[in-house]
């Protein structure tokens, strides 16, 4: 268990996946995406990796890209991670289902290749369980959602540090929140509706162990009181002209003396909440932009999974 | 049950012994009539319910007796045989009442002419009984199974009495005893039931020799057992088990018993065990009650040393849940503690299997936890232990109380009490939290629980949500749990006792042990080497802690034994914390102050909210916010960071100042006939802050001074007939001749012209609402003052308060007294006194405008200043009165189950006494019965000469299970003016309300309020509602 709110963002590595040009063709997806221009949302990728990679000292894991899974680089829903536990999600959209299925009957994934590189597209079963396999081969407890009847987004899930909050959305139902509860057993899992046709994390996150970042929109703000209600714990909470500024990522990738990063989209996609982010005295914020990654409904939490291997040291 | 006592009396300046002794009692509310100085006091008439079987009510009564003082005024108004009844009482209510626990029905009633003083032998036959009552006085009693009226001096514990009145059961005793002397001298005659008399008496003789043996499973698993006097209270034992624990820090524990495989109950300490258990056996069990939020505040070792061992049971249980991880490491902790260093020799003598880190234990598991052992080197046993809690408190579900509940659309969810409020669960999923200041109410009816919250942000109105339970019981449970977590972690002090309000009839249950607050603080005192204890496994359940007892003590084993308990050795080095810890506790001290801090932003809410309603939870106002240290750095940080961020808490609750405005103006505008009512507006706001920052205790003390404030105000009363039903929570002044509430009173008020008299029944009633249970609660909001019919009983609103109660044995008891009070201006005119019935009408009207306020707050809310003519209130209130009836119900039930109608039969005559048993429709059985005193003096002069009617004013304050109306009124007849207060009081309670102790407390108060007045007339009228299966 470890100390509660202090746990926060504690991370060693951090886990992407590559941007497939299915992405932009918007086919495999078959859920009517908007165009994106596919190079800009490969370069803004790359930064992001480079960033979390270079600006935050992570030990960084890039899974190759997927054509059968144009979600693929949206990986932040596919698993919940928490100390050494990571639980797979089971996401609503059934297209997006093979990102999580366990590489075929027969254990496929054990071929050394999982993320290797090759996989190209077969059409048929892909072995695309890459996200499980890094994780369980770095040491994490793989939690499965057995249950046919769960729903969960890993983005409709929220840890404070103390707490979990899990968005009852479009996407995650209560069934799947339960099994989140079932399988962190140590905190308070509540679930708060999401009114908006968004993930919880969309339009909020935390930007201190006792600070919870919120969008402005009424969504985000009913949101935002819901969980006031529920909390036992005093947060604090900053609101953010865009609801988008919130999804950022409070990590402490760990180093002696270096104050906690606060990963979040910078000027160049949301020019109106940087100042607002400013008040966040006690970060190192480190903007990134993903606007055209956006366009196929990423945001920094889905981008990228971060966790730490050794949480309990 | 429900009790109604309204009582006139009509106090005449001339008598100043009844000043006298009126001052030395409590008297909530006292109306004030002026009659002629000649007027006698003398008569007075007491109704009081006959003591139950079980029931000492007699007791209570007696109390007065003994005071030299109170025998003077007193006497006057109660009759020699309440004195007499004490001696009574005494053998009734120990060797009857145990016997008889089950009739609640059994009402037996005492009759005593003050006049004659005939030795018991002249006790008749009940008719008898009932016709020398209607000539003089007439008490009933209704007993409560559950509730025993302790006899207790009333001097010395006025207040408590009601509480404490089990426990001070043997100073009743003797006290009685000295009464029984006393009456005897008074030449009190008795009357009784002659097959009462008989059983009480060999009861009595039997009684005493009795002991019963008592087993207390302990949390090492050993058991303790001890004998019992079988009438002991719950204290009894469970000092006698911490005194065999050594412990000191038991505030957090307590003893439960296992009432069905499902359900354990805490034993209550202020209550016989015996009627507790009813038939179960005398097993039980030391747990943890209130799980400390931070255990390194602790003072001793000790005590977290048993903290562990629940903890243990509870994750090994399973009720504690825990990641794999948590039970690997909590698992190490426990053997660092009990096992001292990883040893690898010894280590491989243990068998780990003998320890239950998690509900099921895996090899794995085992091996994680000894790995992890092997990381605490060097940890002392106090710390293993203390780094245990560390680990174990922030689990969420870490001090949860659970409770099994269906929603209103029938979906299974559970209830989980804890130190911060009320948590919703569906599955393992929190869905809903109520923190405690967020809950204005807690009541239950049959088995439904209900809670009332502030209204949200963009929300105007309090709601009121409620849950299904599977059975009253299990309601009731719920309810007392919510209590006593609420005062145990919320207030500084537990909520007055009993004494400071009118009628404590409704103290019924209330936490009644010290709070965190104050055991903390006591905790600081605690001066001793650190007790030697022994670690034990708490699976192996041959040790014994402090090497006495029970099971097998054997330090032998704990030298060699390889496997079970060696920590001995440890165990002295545990210790030592105690100094440190001091610093803790005053730290905790500083907490309460600190409270203010978090309410100040709340301020006007509360203070707004306290005037609203009268709601047992209404103290969060004065609630204490966290200690936790937390809270203090989460300040620290906000402050850190910019204006732009709120209080992320602060969103929830909020109300704003401006909602409330609107709210509380729309309310009262309507409500305000006359008026001020802006000004009593900010009067009530100013008064709540006080409130808020008083404890309790100032609000009963504002409640006086309002009850003083108005007493002086009224300068001719005439005398009113309050036929009306207070309502809880409602306060409705009606003020005659421009006459208002007096200056003092004012800030109090809210609302309300009679805003002061609210507070401070409010504010008391609050307290004792919260204690109080909740039936009475939603009784006594729902019903407003309904009836206006004057001295007589008036059984619909008993068949409501029944219907509300819910618990099966309700004595509902009405006592009307008249007095007459000469007050300030003798010289005025005597005479006349009409009666008016009006005040409370007023108030149900406006409820019935204001739809969206939910009868239960219409007390709160609506306060009316009917500077109107009485009449036209007159005609308002029995309007409304039914109006508000049916309101309620509404507003009750919204999700529960129907209110049960009892077929009600009431027989308004004094004398008789009737039991109705409707068996039919209703499964409540209900018994009523009412008594009227009247002295003849003022019954003529009440009687209804037309005067010239100068004021009219009527209060009404409510608590969770007594509403008081007073209604007064000076009447100009004949050139003489006369004052004539009349209070009605309906006391709502379960078992454990002690009717007969509340009603004399209440004539006890009216005449401490008003000295110079004279009781002219009691009427009692008692409902009980007859339930064989509850308490």
């Amino acid at each position: 268990m470890g100390t509660p709110g202090e746990g926060l963002g504690r991370c060693s590595h951090a886990l992407i996946r590559g941007v497939p040009e299915s992405l932009a063709s918007g086919e495999g997806a078959g859920a009517g995406l908007p165009a994106l221009d596919l190079a800009k949302a490969q370069r803004e990728h790359g930064v992001l990796g480079g960033k979390l990679r270079q600006r935050l000292g992570l030990q960084l894991l890039e899974l190759p890209p997927e054509e059968s899974l144009p979600l693929g680089p949206l990986l932040g829903d596919t698993a919940v991670i928490q100390g050494d536990t990571a639980l797979i999600t089971r996401p609503w959209s059934p297209a997006r289902r093979p990102e999580v299925t366990p590489g075929g009957a027969g254990g496929i994934r054990a071929s050394g290749k999982k993320w290797g590189g090759n996989v190209s597209a077969r059409s048929s079963r892909p072995k695309v369980d890459g996200v499980r396999k890094a994780l369980q081969d770095l040491g994490l407890r793989i939690v499965e959602m057995a249950d046919e009847n769960a729903t969960l987004d890993g983005t409709d899930v929220l840890f404070t540090g103390r707490e979990f909050f899990v968005g009852l959305s479009k996407w995650t139902n209560h069934r799947g929140a339960e099994i989140v509860a079932d399988t962190f057993r140590d905190f308070a899992v509540s679930t708060v509706p999401v009114s908006s046709p968004c993930h919880l994390r969309s339009f909020c996150g935390m930007g201190g162990p006792r600070t919870v970042v919120a969008g402005s929109s009424d969504a985000a703000q009913k949101a935002v009181r819901a969980m006031a209600v529920l909390t036992d714990h005093p947060y604090a909470s900053l609101t953010l002209p865009d609801d988008a500024a919130a999804d950022c990522l409070f990590l402490r990738p760990g180093l002696p003396g270096v104050p906690p990063f606060l990963l979040h989209r910078g000027g160049g996609d949301l020019p109106n909440s940087q100042e607002a982010l400013q008040k966040l005295s006690d970060v190192t914020l480190v903007p990134v932009s993903c606007s055209e990654l956006e366009k196929a409904g990423a945001g920094l939490s889905s981008l990228c999974l971060v966790f730490s291997t050794r949480p309990h040291s | 049950m429900t009790t109604e006592v309204a009582s006139a009396s009509e106090v005449k300046k001339e008598s100043d012994q009844l000043g006298a002794d009126a001052t030395k009692e409590k008297p909530k509310e006292v109306a004030e009539n002026q009659q002629n100085q000649s007027s006698d006091l003398e008569e007075e008439k007491d109704s009081q319910s006959s003591p139950s079987a079980k029931s000492q009510s007699g007791t209570q009564r007696q109390k007065r007796q003994k005071d030299p003082s109170e025998s003077r005024g007193i006497s006057r108004f109660i009759p020699p045989w309440l004195k007499k009844q004490k001696s009574y009482n005494l053998v009734v209510a120990k060797d009857g009442g145990d016997k008889k626990e089950p009739a609640q029905a059994v009402v037996e009633e005492q009759v005593l002419d003050k006049e004659e003083s005939l030795p018991e032998e002249e006790r008749q036959a009940k008719g008898d009984a009932e016709e020398a009552v209607q000539r003089k006085q007439q008490v009933i009693k209704v007993d409560i199974e559950e509730e025993k009226p302790s006899v207790s001096s009333p001097e010395t514990q006025p207040a408590e009495e009601v509480r404490k009145e089990e426990r001070e059961e043997e100073k009743v005793k003797e006290i009685q005893e000295d009464k029984s002397e006393e009456a005897a001298k008074r030449e009190t005659k008795e009357v009784q039931t002659n097959e009462l008399n008989a059983e009480k008496a060999v009861q009595k003789a039997t009684k005493k020799t009795k002991s019963v043996q008592c087993k207390v499973t302990l949390l090492d698993g050993t058991e303790y057992s001890c004998d019992l006097e079988k009438r002991a209270k719950g204290q009894v034992l469970f000092d006698k088990v911490c005194e065999h624990l050594n412990l000191l820090e038991k505030d957090y524990f307590g003893l439960s018993f296992q009432e069905s495989p499902e359900q354990k109950n805490w034993l209550d300490p202020a209550k016989q065990i015996k009627r507790q258990l009813r038939n179960l056996p005398w097993l039980f069990t030391f747990n943890v009650k209130f799980y400390p939020p931070d255990p390194s505040q602790l003072t001793e070792d000790i005590t977290r040393y048993f903290l562990c061992l629940q903890l243990r049971q509870d994750i090994a249980s399973g009720r504690l849940p825990c990641s794999f991880v948590t039970h690997a490491l909590l698992g190490s902790y426990t053997l660092q503690a009990e096992l001292g260093d990883y040893d690898p020799e010894e280590h491989a003598s243990h068998d780990l299997s003998d320890f239950q880190f998690a509900p099921s234990q895996t090899k794995e598991l085992e091996e994680k936890v000894v790995e992890l052992h092997k990381t605490h080197r060097g940890l002392s046993p106090a710390q293993a232990d203390s780094q245990f809690l560390e680990n174990a408190k922030r689990l969420s579900m870490y001090g949860v109380d659970l409770h099994h509940a269906k929603d209103s659309e029938g979906v299974d969810i559970k209830l989980g009490v804890c130190a911060n409020g009320l948590l919703i669960y569906k599955d393992r999923l929190r869905i809903n939290r109520f923190a405690w200041p967020k809950i204005l109410k807690i009541s239950y009816k049959r088995s439904n629980f209900y809670i009332k919250v502030r209204p949200a942000e963009l929300e105007q109105f309090e709601s009121t949500i409620g849950f299904k339970l599977p059975n009253h019981r299990a309601a009731k449970r719920l309810w007392k749990v919510c209590v006593e977590h609420h005062t145990f972690y919320r207030l500084v002090s537990p909520e007055q006792p009993p004494k400071a309000k009118f009628l404590t009839l409704g103290s019924k249950f209330r936490y009644s042990g010290r709070t965190q607050a104050q055991t903390r603080q006591a905790s600081t005192l605690i001066d001793r080497p650190a007790p030697h204890f022994e670690r034990t496994s708490s699976k192996r359940a041959s040790r014994i802690l402090d090497g006495a007892l029970v099971g097998v003590v054997d330090q032998s084993l704990m030298k060699d034994s390889p496997g079970p308990g060696e920590v001995s050795a440890y165990g002295r080095g545990v210790v030592s914390t105690a100094i440190v810890q001091d610093g803790d506790g005053r730290r905790d001290l500083r907490s309460p102050t600190k409270a203010p801090h978090v309410h100040l932003t709340e301020g006007k809410k509360n203070s707004l909210r306290v005037e609203g309603d009268n709601i047992y939870v209404r103290h969060s106002n004065l609630m204490l916010e966290d200690l936790d240290k937390a809270q203090e750095d989460i300040l620290k940080h906000q402050a850190s960071i910019s204006e732009l961020k709120r209080n992320f808490m602060e969103s929830t609750p909020e109300p704003r100042p401006n909602e409330w405005e609107k709210r509380r103006i729309t309310p009262l505008s309507l409500q305000i006939q006359g008026r001020k009512g802006d000004h009593l507006f900010k009067d009530i706001l100013s008064m709540t802050e006080k409130h808020q920052m008083a404890a309790t205790r100032t609000v009963e003390e504002k409640a006086q001074a309002a009850d003083k404030s108005s007493h002086e105000t009224l300068n001719v009363v005439e005398e009113k007939k309050q036929a009306e039903v207070g309502k809880d929570e409602r306060v409705i002044t009606e003020e005659m001749n421009g006459k208002e509430l007096s200056p003092g009173s004012g800030p109090g008020d809210i609302r309300k012209v009679e805003p002061l008299t609210q507070k401070d029944s409010t504010s008391l009633s609050s307290e004792s609402s919260s204690s109080s249970e909740s039936e009475e609660e939603d009784v006594g909001e729902y019903r407003p003052h309904h009836r206006v019919t004057e001295g007589t009983i008036k059984e619909e609103q008993e068949e409501d308060e029944e219907e509300v109660e819910e618990e099966p044995s309700q004595a509902s008891q009405v006592v009307e007294r008249e007095a007459a009070v000469p007050e300030a201006s003798p010289g005025r005119h005597a005479g006349a006194s009409v009666s008016t019935v009006e005040t409370v009408t007023q108030e149900h009207v406006v409820a019935p405008k204001i739809p969206a306020e939910k009868s239960v707050h219409e007390g709160a809310f609506k306060q009316d200043v009917s500077e109107d003519t009485e009449d036209e209130q007159h005609k308002v209130n029995g309007e409304v009165s039914h109006v508000d009836i049916d309101v309620l119900p509404q507003i009750i039930c919204c999700s529960e189950p129907p209110v049960v109608k009892t077929e009600m039969v009431t027989i308004s005559d004094a004398s008789q006494r009737t039991e109705i048993s409707t068996k039919e429709v209703p499964i409540v059985q209900t018994e009523t019965k009412t008594i009227t005193y009247e002295s003849p003096q003022i019954d003529g002069g009440a009687a209804g000469d037309s005067g010239t009617l100068l004021t009219a004013q009527t209060i009404t304050s409510d608590s969770v299970s007594t509403t008081t109306t007073t209604h007064i009124t000076k009447t100009i007849k004949g050139g003489i003016s006369e004052t004539r207060i009349e209070k009605r009081i309906v006391i709502t309670g379960d078992t454990d309300i002690d009717h007969d102790q509340a009603l004399a407390q209440a004539i006890r108060e009216a005449r401490e309020q008003h000295p110079d007045m004279s009781v002219t007339r009691v009427v009692v009228h008692k409902e009980t509602e007859l339930d064989e299966g509850e308490e």
